[in-house]
């Protein structure tokens, strides 16, 4: 999946909105489907992908990005200080400007001086919180509507989209009720309501990084030095200034997806991220240091949360479960047929478990869609690791001049 | 040549503190506080007995964290996951602790076993994803943490585990007096220095006597130092790393046991859920060795309980937390400058040596 090829993403679509409309057919939960919910899973999944695509740049150029959730806090940090006075725009510019500051930090102590990028990760993430709350207390504090771990409201908005003569017709053909041609409708409607200027953004990055590090002799270049920075070296490439612009970069996006968190909230408060750069990171691994993966992983972290936020009648969770379980069974169905049939068989026993849950309880608390997310990732990583290819030289630190 | 190594080991960390300070001096002249008067109230503070009792006790839990996280570095192994293994430990703990009418020594043996068994067996799922399945340990750790928040606030939340401890707090029910290890207020009359110092101090000791003392402890150094050479000589990486992983989890299990036994007798939800990531910090100052971390967990509980008194100066308290990650940076960076220096001066002696020997050739 280099670059997205049409009839296998048309493919998968299809087969994605199957499952969900089995879902929502056999659940009767309309709110699977809806046009809002599919509009703020997009808003929940966005910062998180930002995040995942920082990893990518980072990664791919042979530098492990921990620090994601520490550049994160600066981007929420610089929106809020930034959009309360200046407004939402100069927050997003701030945001990336913070961001990139925690990137170039990154750079200096992986790159330059070649320590340990899992420890100079850490160190970033813990000083962005520190330096965060710490900015936070002396600045916000006496500020009108601010206080001590949260700004004033961010002035201003990112202009929002909702084209009324798409969305109407199709929300109406959703609430029909009809198997796929419903869901449909609500998946499209979902995308012309309450569309944030920044999620188009967020989805022009995702072309572009596509395009500038597959297609571009820049991008060849790049990922050369996450390869085999010695031989990229011997060909004339300049290692070292690659590694620092993708680390930056990286930060900066790391920064926008916080900027986001914090447009979204129309806030910056403490600890508004919650782990969602260490997600990043998982949706990166997930999609196997591509952006096409890592969109979808983080689509799915987006769809849960919302799921699990929006859960009147208490019955999402459990539409969740029963998702979980068709997945299972389509994937481990699908795997007979190849030559994995272990895992095929643990696919599909687990599937059943899932199963027997849906039809013994009558609702499942929220918790079970908490940590949903967190163990997909587990279970993906157990199972398709062997197929994972991470970077050849990421993690390695690199001197010119010095082979490893 | 000992007294040289000691020398240099000892220069990364105090370039690491010098600058840090200085920078952190930097920030606080910035925003206009008077920074001698900052540092001189951190210090009187900080050395009297009662801020020195909840310095020590504060250590005891950075010990614990840091030594969990140096046994698995020591093997090249990330353990970010002691967050998950110690909460998850110390909820189990409570559950068992608080259902036990035993004489003290006993309760307390059955409460530290738990800890370390519900802490491994977590850290073992990461072990097992690792050698089975080729996951890396800094993802799966990462992913468990978030896993263990949402059963500790299932079981609390929605489960008889929880109940009404005090006003709009759940938590486990109360541990009995007979299973608690309060300790002692023998340097402030009013605050105790708890009872698990004790019991680190000899986790510390057994720590160092496991790796320096015994055929496992030089595998696993051996492993550390260079896999492949290790293999070659009969050691099985997989069994190592799964080992590893469980007495790290084991160790990360007793994370929270000094504040449990010592302080709350409960789990719950306002149960300080960040203790793992401190260790890491402190494994790297102490250089993975048990007197270094113990130093370590000391200074930076000093700096944690002194920061406190800030607020009183119009400084807030997160200084510290900014002191901390300067500190790793830094003392990292100079860990790494100081070695290049000395490979470079290695191999200018050994260059001068040879040519010393081509010209008397």
């Amino acid at each position: 999946m280099t670059y997205l090829k049409s009839h296998r993403f048309i493919g998968s679509a299809f087969t994605a909105i199957t499952m969900l409309s089995i879902t929502r057919t056999i659940t009767s939960n309309g709110d699977l489907t809806s046009t809002v919910t599919i509009a703020q899973a997009l808003v929940f999944a966005s910062p998180i992908a930002l995040a995942g695509l920082a990893g990518i740049w980072a990664e791919r150029a042979g530098v492990i990005n921990i620090g994601l959730e520490g550049m994160m806090i600066l981007g929420t940090f610089g929106a809020g200080w930034a959009g309360w006075q200046w407004g939402a725009w100069a927050g997003v510019l701030a945001g990336i400007i913070f961001g990139a500051i925690g990137g170039l930090l990154l750079a200096v102590a992986a790159v330059t001086f070649g320590v340990d990028q899992i420890i100079a990760g850490t160190a970033i993430n813990l000083l962005a919180l520190g330096t965060t709350k710490f900015l936070a207390i002396l600045l916000f504090t006496n500020a009108p509507g601010g206080g001590q771990a949260q700004s004033p409201p961010i002035k201003g908005k990112i202009p929002v989209f909702t084209l009324d003569s798409i969305v109407e017709p199709l929300t109406a053909l959703h609430e029909k009720g009809i198997f796929f041609v419903s869901d449909l409708a609500g998946l499209v409607a979902g995308l012309f309501y309450n569309m944030s200027l920044l999620t188009i953004i967020t989805l022009l990055l995702f072309i572009m990084t596509s395009y500038l590090l597959w297609k571009t002799a820049f991008g060849l270049r790049l990922r050369s030095a996450g390869e085999n920075p010695w031989a990229a070296d011997s060909l004339g490439v300049k290692v070292v200034q690659y590694k620092y612009a993708a680390v930056v970069f990286s930060g900066m996006l790391a920064g926008l997806g916080g900027a986001y968190l914090s447009i979204a909230s129309t806030i910056y408060r403490n600890g508004n991220t919650a782990g969602r750069g260490y997600i990043g990171l998982a949706t990166m691994i997930f999609g196997d240091w591509r952006p096409g993966g890592t969109a979808a992983g983080a689509i799915m972290f987006g769809y849960i949360d919302t799921l699990r936020l929006i859960d009147t009648g208490n019955q999402n969770v459990k539409g969740l479960i029963l998702l979980g379980a068709i997945i299972l069974f389509t994937i481990g169905a699908w795997m007979l047929r190849s030559s994995r049939r272990n895992t095929a068989i643990g696919f599909l026993l687990l599937g059943a478990v899932m199963i027997g849950a849906y039809f013994s309880a009558t609702s499942f608390p929220p918790e079970v869609a908490q940590v949903a997310p967190y163990i997909t990732t587990l279970l993906v990583l157990a199972t398709a690791s062997q197929n994972l290819r991470p970077p050849a030289a990421d993690g390695v630190p690199y001197r010119k001049g010095e082979d490893h | 040549m000992n007294l040289r190594r000691l020398a240099t080991s000892l220069i990364a960390p105090a370039i690491g503190l010098g600058v840090s300070l200085a920078a952190t001096a930097v920030i606080l002249i910035s925003i206009g506080a008077n920074v001698t008067v900052i540092f001189s109230s951190m210090w009187n503070y900080g050395t009297s007995p009662r801020a020195m009792t909840l310095m020590l006790n504060l250590a005891t839990v950075y010990f614990l964290s840091a030594l969990a996280v140096s046994i698995g570095f020591k093997m090249n192994l990330f353990n970010i996951g002691v967050n998950g293994q110690y909460i998850l430990g110390s909820l189990a703990a409570a559950v068992v602790a608080s259902n036990l009418q035993l004489p003290k020594a006993i309760s307390i043996t059955v409460t530290i076993l738990t800890a370390m068994f519900v802490g491994a067996a977590w850290a073992g799922i990461a072990a097992w994803l690792k050698v089975a399945r080729g996951v890396s340990e800094v993802i799966s750790t990462i992913m468990l943490n978030f896993i263990a928040v949402g059963i500790i606030s299932y079981l609390i939340v929605r489960t008889s585990i929880g109940t009404e401890t005090s006003v709009n707090i759940r938590g486990t029910k109360f541990i009995p007096e007979s299973g608690m290890l309060r300790g002692n207020a023998f340097i402030d009359p009013d605050t105790k220095v708890y009872g698990f110092l004790i019991i680190s101090i000899f986790v510390g000791v057994g720590y160092w006597f496991l790796l320096n003392r015994t055929r496992f402890g030089f595998d696993l150094r051996a492993t550390g130092k260079s896999a492949s050479a290790a293999r070659t000589s009969g050691v099985q990486s997989t069994r190592m790393i799964v080992t590893t992983m469980l007495l790290s989890g084991a160790v990360a299990g007793l994370v929270g046991l000094p504040y449990l036994l010592g302080q709350t007798g409960s789990y719950n939800l306002q149960f300080p859920t960040e203790w793992g990531f401190i260790g890491i910090a402190i494994a790297l100052l102490g250089r993975n060795n048990p007197v270094g971390i113990a130093i370590g967990a000391i200074f930076v509980a000093f700096l944690d309980v002194s920061s406190g008194q800030l607020v009183l100066e119009g400084v807030p308290r997160e200084i510290s937390t900014i002191m901390q990650g300067l500190i790793v940076i830094v003392v990292v960076i100079s860990y790494e400058v100081v070695r290049r220096n000395q490979v470079k001066s290695e191999q200018r002696s050994v260059a001068r040596a040879l040519a010393k020997q081509e010209v008397s050739a």
